[in-house]
């Protein structure tokens, strides 16, 4: 039973959308059969929704289909790089900071760093094979260019006994260690071409 | 609120072209992203409009929503309707837009009112039937967008949502984060509002009687 016109506009939406119980639905039938201001309500409402729900009311505007396909197109090497760079990016940062990390917390187990440039790197195998030069503060890849060891004695050790002895990784060619071994991280999971 | 994981507790399946297209896309095909989204340009355009009133800002937030669905794609779980996925990721980012480049607007009508108490409708005139075909005038258009804009933006979203872009009152109070109680409220205020603003030109048979050539009809 509708008893006056707020009740129709109260329910006037769940009317249209045939959500209503069948006694409500009913009595707002009765009452807009003799009410022509909730009818006018009624099919007002009604007007909206089907003038509104139309797919030609909200168009995008011209050039836009072309604009976003440009941007995506742009967007598509970038998202690869993204995640590779960030990849890099971790790996080196883990290099510095682990190495800072690591001359600040075992300076009184260890000796400390020989070099002030460079600091010992956490992310480096145990037992990879490098070596270091007499009178030298860095340990190095065997193939390094930077090892200056003209006319001194070059020892090979493990990278755990040079970082024991004190020696810092050559940022140089440990560090193009670290990317080799994260570019073929990269490739192996496709990140990288 | 996040957008790609808010909008994923929606209990819905994308259908099955859609999510091998979305599979692929997951699986490094990004060239067909597009092929994905583009039979919802014009729902995100909407939204977009919907909060920012504006067709470059409108466009620029779409646009930008869809970068930011290609971003998160691999984070989508089929637990959502795409469609949803990406409307939720547009309102956000308009949202975003309005905050940040339309803090001093003032919001227009019933922004402020309350929700409660029953609207009361102002015209009474007798309505007929407005044919669909007038939409394919340009000043109907227009007129129907004004009055949207006229509206507060808590009214616009919900209108936009489910009028416009078809969602269910259950998805539009997902979205929003609002009671399916406060979504009917706001819709049906939303629906009555705009039938008020338009019900001058409307009843006045403004649609029928603009100035059109002789003998032409006007839808």
């Amino acid at each position: 039973m509708v008893e006056n016109c707020e009740q129709v506009w109260r329910e006037v939406s769940n009317y249209i959308e045939n959500d209503l119980d069948p006694a409500l639905r009913a009595g707002m039938d009765e009452h807009l059969r003799q009410c022509p201001k909730c009818r006018s309500v009624l099919e007002g409402t009604r007007n909206i929704v089907r003038l509104y729900g139309d797919e030609r009311l909200f168009q995008v505007p011209l050039g836009f289909s072309w604009r976003l396909r440009h941007k995506l197109a742009g967007a598509q090497p970038t998202w690869q790089s993204v995640g590779f760079g960030w990849l890099v990016a971790a790996a080196a940062m883990t290099l510095i900071v682990g190495g800072f990390v690591l001359a600040n917390s075992s300076s009184r187990a260890h000796p400390a760093v020989l070099s002030h440039m460079a600091a010992p790197a956490k992310p480096l195998p145990e037992g990879l094979i490098v070596v270091v030069a007499e009178h030298g503060k860095l340990f190095h890849l065997a193939k390094c260019d930077y090892i200056h060891a003209e006319g001194t004695f070059v020892r090979t050790m493990t990278a755990q006994e040079a970082l024991r002895e004190g020696y810092a990784p050559c940022l140089r060619c440990l560090g193009e260690y670290v990317m080799k071994v994260a570019l073929d991280f990269a490739r192996r999971r496709g990140l990288a071409v | 609120m996040d957008a790609t994981s808010s909008a994923e507790k929606l209990p819905a399946k994308a259908d099955a072209r859609e999510e091998a297209l979305i599979r692929r896309v997951q699986n490094g095909e990004r060239e067909v992203f597009y092929e994905l989204v583009q039979p919802y340009e014009r729902r995100l355009y909407a939204a977009a409009f919907a909060i920012l009133r504006n067709q470059h800002d409108a466009e620029d937030a779409a646009q930008e929503a869809i970068l930011k669905a290609l971003k998160n794609l691999k984070q989508f779980r089929f637990e959502a309707r795409f469609s949803t996925w990406l409307i939720q990721i547009t309102i956000n980012e308009a949202r975003m837009r309005r905050r940040k480049e339309h803090a001093d607007v003032m919001e227009p009508i019933g922004e402020y009112r309350e929700d409660e108490g029953t609207y009361t409708p102002r015209d009474f005139a007798d309505w007929r039937e407005i044919p669909s075909e007038s939409l394919e005038r340009t000043e109907v258009r227009k007129l129907l967008l004004e009055a949207l804009a006229t509206l507060g933006v808590k009214y616009r979203e919900i209108f936009i949502l489910r009028d416009v872009n078809h969602l269910s009152i259950e998805e539009v109070s997902e979205m929003l984060g609002i009671s399916r109680a406060s979504v009917k409220t706001r819709l049906l205020r939303a629906r009555l509002m705009l039938r008020d603003l338009l019900a001058p030109k409307m009843s006045s048979g403004w649609f029928s009687t603009s100035t059109l050539p002789k003998g032409e009809k006007p839808w």
